[in-house]
């Protein structure tokens, strides 16, 4: 074993002189595939952590939401609706949400208007006339705790609020675009009477039991819709996997342009490195000191590329939010939310890649010097 | 030490360019003598290095080194022999470009995965015996055709081999640096190594440090050695 690691310590140590000899070339080759390396990585890690992200944020969120139809769209929950589920089943608990869009000309953005008293964020509690605003809005209305602020509302009235304070900047991919108000406020604003909802959300005791609550739902309140956790989940799965496949398919072009190259200079065997092999076997190599000597050249180049590259995204994805991509990857907005990621690593994608980056190289480097390799040594004695 | 018994040795064998390097070579070289193949171009002196070197087999014939048959065994063992037995010194050199010295000379002894610290001594060693300490960092390219030389020759004996083979060492140098050749060889003699060379050089062929030449003529000794 000693031997054996003692032969691998002098084969990588002649590799790397050997590469050393080409600087320039290798030094390039090395800059593109890592390049490579970390536009991949970077749509991976990124959208894999927002996914994660999203999964998150709707482990949180009711079960079941009921929105009601009117000619197929969507309307104000009456009152009564409320009372109608409570009778079923295995629901846990019922609420009335109210919130709303608002479009702010000024910046040309929407807002998302929301009572918190009947909505996720129950523990704000907000005096009438006040606000709690998302770190977007406050950027784009440059705003501050103690700010006023009007809306015009959809009436036509002028509405002027007072800014209680900004919510916190780790909340920012939920609540970017947030204005949190008092539910008096709410329906005063867009005219809603009391007792009407914009939807109601539901928990169900049982997680395994929401498709037949759901059943039972639909034929309860036929003039529901019925939105599921896991509908909303798997929706935001596709956009995730979609937005990825873009990016992929934009970068797929460069990707090629790579393998061809990287093929290129791995398997093209030079008159040089010809006759270097055959020096080599002349002198007591044997063909497989020559083969593990060129995998050793395909894997550090290969492995240096690929860890180089990621690493370089995961800072490019987790620290520098992902400044390259950004556009493309979350979505059109006026308001962006600024957010930093969890970082969260999947093993089987960072597999997935090192199999498609790494793995063909390094046989694209072996696989040509096997046919140099096995030539007779006297060749040398005679050229 | 090394015996050689009916050596035939064809390229291209059955194809419309069949050559016949070798046609029934019988010749037995001795331990710690300087043995030299002598003969014009196209004789079959490289081809003989190579079959005695285990670097290429004979098409028939056998090959004996210490009374062991080795003309019969696969490329592992004959690689084996080849670098624990032989050192060789090529006519063009062989050196690899871009590596330093000091690298070229400790290439053979890479695979044998020995220690470390012990082989970067012993290659320090040889080259400050060749009197190249100073330029053991150079890239050979740099190295004039003499230094060149002496890094060639202390690659072949880097693994300490009992036998050296040279393939017309002198052919690339003047009379000077071939009188300093000559004097290598003549201390490698008194170090008890087996050497065989070819050369058809005068300077070599007739030197005092020379035991034993042995003439070969397309392939054959047509007068035996002397």
């Amino acid at each position: 074993m000693k031997i054996w690691i003692a032969k691998q310590k002098a084969l990588i140590d002649f590799t790397l002189s050997s590469l050393a000899r080409r600087k320039l070339k290798n030094l390039g080759l090395l800059l593109v595939y890592t390049l490579i390396v970390f536009l991949l990585a970077s749509v991976m890690l990124f959208t894999h952590a927002l996914r994660h992200e999203a999964a998150q944020v709707l482990k949180g969120t009711p079960e079941v939401i009921v929105q009601r139809m009117v000619a197929g769209r969507h309307d104000l929950i009456p009152p009564g609706y409320i009372e109608k589920l409570g009778r079923i089943r295995g629901v846990q608990h019922i609420e009335g949400r109210l919130w709303g869009y608002f479009y702010d000309p000024l910046v040309k953005a929407n807002y998302t208007f929301m009572s918190p008293t009947a909505g996720n964020i129950n523990e704000i509690q907000i005096a009438a006339r006040e606000i709690v605003i998302g770190a977007a809005v406050a950027r784009a209305r440059g705003l501050a705790a103690g700010n006023l602020i009007s809306f015009r509302s959809y009436t036509g009235k002028l509405f002027v609020f007072t800014v209680a304070s900004v919510l916190p900047h780790d909340a920012e991919l939920v609540s970017a675009d947030l204005i949190l108000l008092s539910e008096a406020d709410y329906r005063a604003f867009f005219d809603i009477p009391v007792g009407f909802y914009t939807d109601i959300a539901l928990s169900v005791a049982n997680p395994q039991e929401v498709r037949n609550i759901a059943g039972k739902l639909a034929e309860t309140l036929p003039d529901a819709r019925l939105i599921l956790r896991e509908e909303v989940l798997r929706t935001y799965e596709s956009i995730f996997n979609w937005r990825e496949g873009i990016v992929l398919v934009l970068l797929s072009g460069s990707i090629l342009a790579f393998a061809i190259f990287a093929w290129e200079k791995a398997s093209g065997l030079s008159a040089e490195e010809k006759r270097e092999i055959g020096i080599l076997k002349a002198i007591g190599w044997e063909t497989g000191d020559v083969l593990k000597m060129k995998f050793w050249e395909g894997a550090l180049v290969s492995l240096t590329a690929f860890l180089l590259g990621y690493i370089a995204a995961y800072l490019h994805v987790f620290h520098f939010s992902t400044a390259l991509f950004e556009p493309v990857l979350k979505g059109w907005s006026v308001l962006y939310p600024r957010f930093e990621l969890v970082p969260v690593v999947d093993g089987f994608q960072v597999a997935t890649l090192f199999f498609f980056t790494v793995f063909p190289y390094t046989v694209a480097t072996i696989v040509p010097i096997w046919r140099a390799a096995i030539t007779d040594p006297d060749a040398v004695m005679r050229g | 030490m090394i015996k050689l018994t009916n050596i035939r040795k064809a390229y291209n064998q059955g194809q419309h360019n069949e050559f016949w390097a070798l046609n029934g070579i019988d010749l037995e070289i001795e331990a710690q003598k300087v043995t030299a193949l002598s003969g014009p171009s196209g004789s079959g002196k490289s081809t003989l290095l190579s079959i005695v070197g285990c670097m290429a087999r004979p098409t028939s014939g056998r090959v004996q080194l210490a009374g062991r048959d080795i003309s019969g065994l696969p490329e592992r063992f004959l690689t084996d022999i080849r670098r624990s037995t032989f050192g060789f010194i090529f006519q063009q050199y062989n050196l690899i470009k871009g590596l330093s010295a000091r690298d070229n000379v400790m290439l053979p002894a890479y695979p044998l995965g020995g220690d470390w610290r012990a082989l970067h001594e012993r290659a320090d060693l040889l080259l400050d015996t060749f009197k190249l300490g100073h330029r053991r960092n150079a890239p050979v390219e740099w190295l004039s055709g003499g230094e060149q030389q002496r890094v060639a020759i202390a690659r072949a004996l880097i693994n300490d081999p009992q036998v050296l083979i040279a393939d017309e060492p002198t052919a690339n140098l003047d009379t000077a640096l071939s009188r300093e050749f000559l004097s290598i060889l003549e201390s490698l003699k008194q170090q008890c190594k087996t050497i065989l060379l070819s050369s058809h050089d005068p300077l070599v062929v007739e030197s005092s440090v020379v035991d034993r030449v042995v003439r070969l003529r397309d392939g054959h000794l047509p007068g035996g050695a002397e």
